[in-house]
This record gives C-alpha cells, structure tokens and sequence, in this order.
C-alpha cells in the first residue's frame, strides 16, 4: 500500500489551558506567596494522520482530551504548540481564503443538538444558512437544497418550517448531520454523536453515518467513549490518557489483542452483551487531575505492570506492528 | 421456598396532563427474590424509572398509582401505606440509588453530617457509633482514608466517587432491596466496572436484592439474573438473563439486542428498529409496537396481548413472538 497524503495530519499538537492569576493571587505574589498559574495540559504532543475516507475513533476516558482533540482538528480551538495540516498545509499558516475552505471542509457534530442547534431558529434557516452565506448555493436555489439535504438524513422536508424542540432527539441528531453535511466538508469530527441516543435510535444514527460515508466519500474523526460503537465504525482507534496517544492500530489488532496496559485494561471492563454474571474486577484508582500529572507514563500509579523507568520517562509512540504503535516501556523490555 | 423479597402485581402509574391521563407504567407484575439481581431495560420513556420510583413510593402528584396495583416488600403491602410508615421504611428496608448522585447528597452538608444523619434516622446509637459505621461504610464502598473524607463535601469528590458515597448511604441499613435507576450512566467504563462490582460484592455479603434499571443491555448482561423488558409503559418480556439476551421472543426485545454494535458484523450496517418510542399520549392501538414490529399482522392492531408463560419462567407479551427462541436452556 503507497501512503496517499493525509487529509489531516496532526504534528506534535498539544493544546494547553491556562488560568490565569487573579488579582488577590498577584498581590499574594507580590509579597512572595507561592502561588502558580495552573495549567491543563488537555491535549499533549499528539501526531496523527488521517487519509481520505477512514474513519479513526478516538477513545478514553473523561478527561483525556479526545474532545479537546476532535475540536482542533475541527479547527474550532487553535493548538498551542504543534500544527494541524489540512492537505499538506498548515492551517494556521492559511491565508483567509484558504483558512475558510479548510475550516468548511472539516465539520464538527455535536453530542447534544439541543445545546447546539438555535432554539429560534426553523430547520430551514439552520440547515441553510452557512451554505447560502458562504456562496455555496445561492439564496433562490436554498429552499431546494435544503430539502435535498433533509432527505439524505433521513428527515421529511415537509418539517423545514419547524423549531429544534418540535423534534425527537433521534430527530435533532439528523438535524445537526445535515447542518454539517450543508457545507459540503469532506471530514466530519462527530463527538459523542450517538450517546444520548436510546438504543435503537443510536442504531439508526451509525447507519446513518455509515451511509454517508459510501454516499459521500467522507472522512470521520469519530470521538466517543463507546468502544462498542467505535469498534463497529472504525477503520483505526487511537487511545487517549491524559491528553496522550497511548495505543493507535488497526480496530481488529487493537480490540484483539491491545499491546498497551491502559487499553488491555479498558477493554475487559467494556460490559458485553455476551458476558453472563461477570465479576466486574476493575481497574484500581482514577483518573489523576490533568492538572498535576504522574511523571513519565501517566498511567503508571494505575498500571499492574509499572516498573523504575516508567516513573521517570516518558514511553513514545513505537511501532509495535506495521500500522500499530503503543507507547509503552514494556515493548522494549519484551524486545 | 421463601416468598420473594419484592413482588409487584398490576402496577400502574398514570399522570393527570392536558392531554387526559397518561399511562406511564401499565400493568405490570414482577417480583425479586433475595440477593437476586433484576435488570429492568427499556428505552426513554418506557416506564422504567417510573416503576422504581413506584416502588419507594416516590410517586407524587399528579401522579397515580391505578387502583390494582400492589407491591409487596417481604409481604408488606406498600400502595396505601401511609406517609411516615414509608419513610420508616425507607433508608432502612427499602433504599434507591439515583443516576446523578447529587439527588441523594446535600451540597452543603459534610458527607459526615449527611451520613450520620442516615444511621440515626432509623437507629438510636450515639453520634460516635454512627460516625464509626460511617466510616465502615464509606471504607466498604472502596473509599480512601476514610476519616478524612467524612469531613468533605460533596463538591469535593469525583464523580465516581460521590456515586459511591451515595451507594454507601443506600447501603448503610442493609436494606432488602435496593433500587437502583441508571447509577453508572454517566461515569467512565473503568469507574462503572468498579463501581458494579462493589455494589455486587456488597449485595452478595449482604442479601441485598436489587432492581437494576438501565438502558444498557450489556450492563444487566453482566450484572443481572433475570431482566424485564419494557416498552411503552408495559413490560413486554421477561426472564432469566441468558433467555431473553440470547433468545427473545418478543420482536422488540428481539430488535433491541440485533441493534446492540457488538451483535453485528463490523462496518456492515446495524440491524435497526424503523420509527421510534410513540408519545404516551399518542399510543397506537392494540400492542404498542404493532407499528414498528416487522410481525405485525391485524390481530395486533386490536387489543395488547396477554402475558404468556414459557418454557423456563419466561413471559412475553406477543401474538407473534420469536417461538423458534422458545426452547429454555
């Protein structure tokens, strides 16, 4: 397989949070009390690439950043260090023109569309705004576009003239699809897209976007929790700790045989359809606070198989397997 | 054998609203043995948080209890009992676990106030008594130095963690049952795998039968004995775990678990129910999911099926079920 150029490619991005020091907290600093700007960092030194048409799940836990992740890539949050390309070109770099078309080719899908789609506004003005604001289809020709674009998620064209609240949630998920397909975007970052869906309507969803996919050539960044979901629509997985990339491989290497403690551990607490009467024996302890974490593996104090130098140094993503890498200390040991 | 510990016959719960009464809960009977673990699924607004609630006697107006219904705890009659003979009970016989556990906490209390708070409520011991089974139990729920969490707030905790705190109030009394409503919904997989094997070691110390109600097939999968399925107010299946996950008759429950990802082949399309969960106010006639059901045939557009025994315990509520499912284990 020749490696096509990455649609997206993520080099070295870290995305840091900072709280700045109140005033009580600068006059205390003034007269020498130790106090320290706090800083998260959510996102921490991750590259990644993404060809045209896969879909790549970004898994882990609250608080690891994959959300944090999904919205840089979607252009919504600037990284702090690192660069996000977009074809080969650095978005930040874009002159307006092409920071546009960049930042249209890549849409984001929300987990709550209640939260995102304007309470006053009518489906028809959701769904066609941005398309007739950025010359994608002009003003006259918006009603029909608007209607195509219903239907190709499923939702009755007859409905335009509605407000968000007059839908069911499985609705409002469509809505908030069909506003981010409106703009043409070749790459959808949908985060936690299905999980405040029922059961059977979450189904219906993920068919939804696996249409889509063959329908439109699109490329997905698929941010979720569910590993079952992300198992069932993922071409590639990374798994997030703490703002890191702890494992990236293949769905069937990875949910196989996971190389890395954390997504070992991940996977045998995933409930299962097939378990019967299993004796849940988790993982110890919690997630330590982005805001202090352990040195060298962030996994560590959790991990069952932590030794000296894991303490210390920092594990690097390693090829474990053509298209599979871990960064974990214990894959040199095995060596 | 022993009665069971919790048994519900012809419960209904209705709502007065403009639209008329609505039927949340529709005339449903099941029962809990002890230290047993039933999983009550369905989608949102099935009527399966209502049946827990009912169950506490936590159902105010405008809600009803219809006038059949009965709920037994260890042969006690609860429907009708009046106010502070339940309150008597509950905490001590009778506990709940909420999905967010800031129902149950006081976000201005110490967790020391709230929980010795609970013990004397029900038990005349002295603060230091009720301070050190505090302490045992917030210990048992997997909580880090104890002593020093007693005197924080709530804010203070994890979400896992305040869960747990939650869970160790509920537990405190040993109840007989314990009825808990999507407690794990919104943590993390690893803190919810640690969190359901506390609650099922401690329920196995204990006795503890549980009525677990969740959207979640695959955590009563794993965690429950028997499950009831629910749709549109009326439990439409039930059985042992092992029968109606791996062989259900009722077309719904059928569809629920083909819809599950883990249940398809990767990348091929999920196997999916069409429409969706009908409004209480408007429900079809007949069987309520005549309109989604691939069976459907005119018979199921009269009037709701009766329950039906099967093999192996199981009841369905279908004039068309799975029948090739049918044999019991």
């Amino acid at each position: 397989m020749t490696t096509p150029e990455p649609i997206v490619a993520l080099e070295d991005v870290s995305k840091r949070f900072v709280k700045p020091l109140d005033t009580a907290e600068k006059i205390g600093r003034i007269f020498g009390a130790n106090v320290k700007e706090e800083v998260v960092r959510a996102v921490d030194d991750v590259s990644l690439q993404i060809a045209e048409g896969e879909v790549v799940g970004l898994v882990g836990e609250s608080g690891c950043g994959k959300s944090t992740l999904g919205r840089v890539i979607a252009g919504t949050m600037n990284p702090s260090e690192g660069a996000v390309r977009y074809r080969g070109v650095i978005v930040e770099g874009m002159n307006a023109q092409d920071r546009r078309r960049a930042d249209l080719a890549i849409q984001m899908i929300f987990q709550d569309p209640m939260a995102s789609l304007n309470p006053r506004m009518r489906i028809a003005e959701i769904i066609g705004e941005a398309p007739v604001v950025h010359g994608l289809v002009s003003r006259r020709d918006a009603e029909a576009y608007v209607a195509e674009t219903m239907q190709r998620v499923g939702l009755d064209p007859s409905t335009r003239k509605r407000y968000p609240h007059q839908f069911s949630g499985g609705q409002r998920a469509r809505i908030g699809i069909a506003r981010a397909l409106a703009v043409k975007p070749e790459v959808l970052v949908c985060d936690e897209s299905t999980a405040a869906l029922d059961v059977s309507i979450q189904a219906q969803v993920i068919n939804l976007f696996m249409r889509l996919r063959e329908d439109l050539r699109l490329t997905y960044v698929f941010v979720s929790h569910d590993l079952g979901v992300v198992e069932h629509i993922s071409d590639r997985v990374a798994v997030m700790y703490l703002g890191r990339i702890v494992e990236l491989a293949p769905t069937d290497s990875l949910f196989s045989g996971p190389n890395h403690p954390y997504t070992q551990a991940l996977l045998a607490e995933v409930p299962r359809l097939e378990a019967r009467k299993k004796k849940f024996s988790a993982l110890k302890g919690e997630i330590p606070t982005p805001l202090n974490p352990p040195s060298g593996c962030h996994f560590h104090p959790r991990c069952p198989f932590a030794f000296d130098r894991c303490k210390v140094e920092r594990p690097m993503l390693k090829e474990v397997a053509p298209r599979w890498s871990a960064a974990c200390h214990l894959n040199d040991k095995a060596a | 054998m022993s009665h069971p510990v919790l048994e519900v016959k012809n419960l209904s719960v209705s709502f007065g609203s403009r639209e008329g009464a609505l039927t949340a809960v529709n005339d449903i009977s099941f029962h809990v043995d002890r230290g047993e673990v039933l999983g009550l699924v369905g989608e949102s607004g099935s009527g399966k948080s209502v049946t827990g609630l009912a169950i506490l006697g936590l159902i105010d107006a405008p809600g009803r209890i219809g006038a059949n219904s009965s709920i037994r705890l260890d042969g006690q009659e609860l429907v009708g009992m009046p106010e502070h003979e339940l309150r008597r009970l509950r905490g001590r016989k009778l506990a709940m676990i909420f999905q967010d556990p800031m129902t149950t906490l006081n976000p201005v209390l110490r967790i020391d106030t709230q929980m010795i708070e609970a013990v004397t409520a029900h038990e005349n011991v002295s603060e230091r008594a009720a301070r050190a089974r505090a302490r045992e139990a917030l210990q048992r729920v997997g909580i880090p130095s104890p002593d020093e969490r007693l005197l924080a707030y709530p804010h203070q905790f994890s979400g896992g963690m305040r869960q747990r705190v939650a869970i160790a109030i509920a537990l405190l009394h040993r109840p007989a049952l314990l009825v808990a409503d999507e407690p794990t919904t919104a943590l993390d997989v690893t803190i919810q795998a640690q969190i359901i094997s506390e609650v099922q070691e401690l329920a196995s110390q204990t006795g503890t039968a549980m009525v677990w109600v969740t959207h979640d097939l695959s955590v009563v999968a794993g965690l429950a004995d028997r499950v009831a399925v629910m749709y549109a107010g009326r439990i439409v299946e039930q059985g042992s775990v092992v029968d109606v996950l791996e062989r259900p008759l009722h077309p719904y429950a059928h569809g629920l678990i083909g819809s599950v990802p883990s249940r398809n082949k990767r990348g091929s399309p999920l196997a999916q129910i069409p429409g969706m969960t009908p409004s209480l106010g408007r429900l079809p006639p007949g069987c309520a999911f005549h309109p989604r059901c691939p069976r459907a045939t005119d018979i199921c557009r009269g009037e709701w099926p009766e329950a039906t025994a099967y093999p192996g315990g199981r009841t369905a509520r279908c004039y068309h079920p799975h029948l090739e499912n049918e044999v019991a284990a």
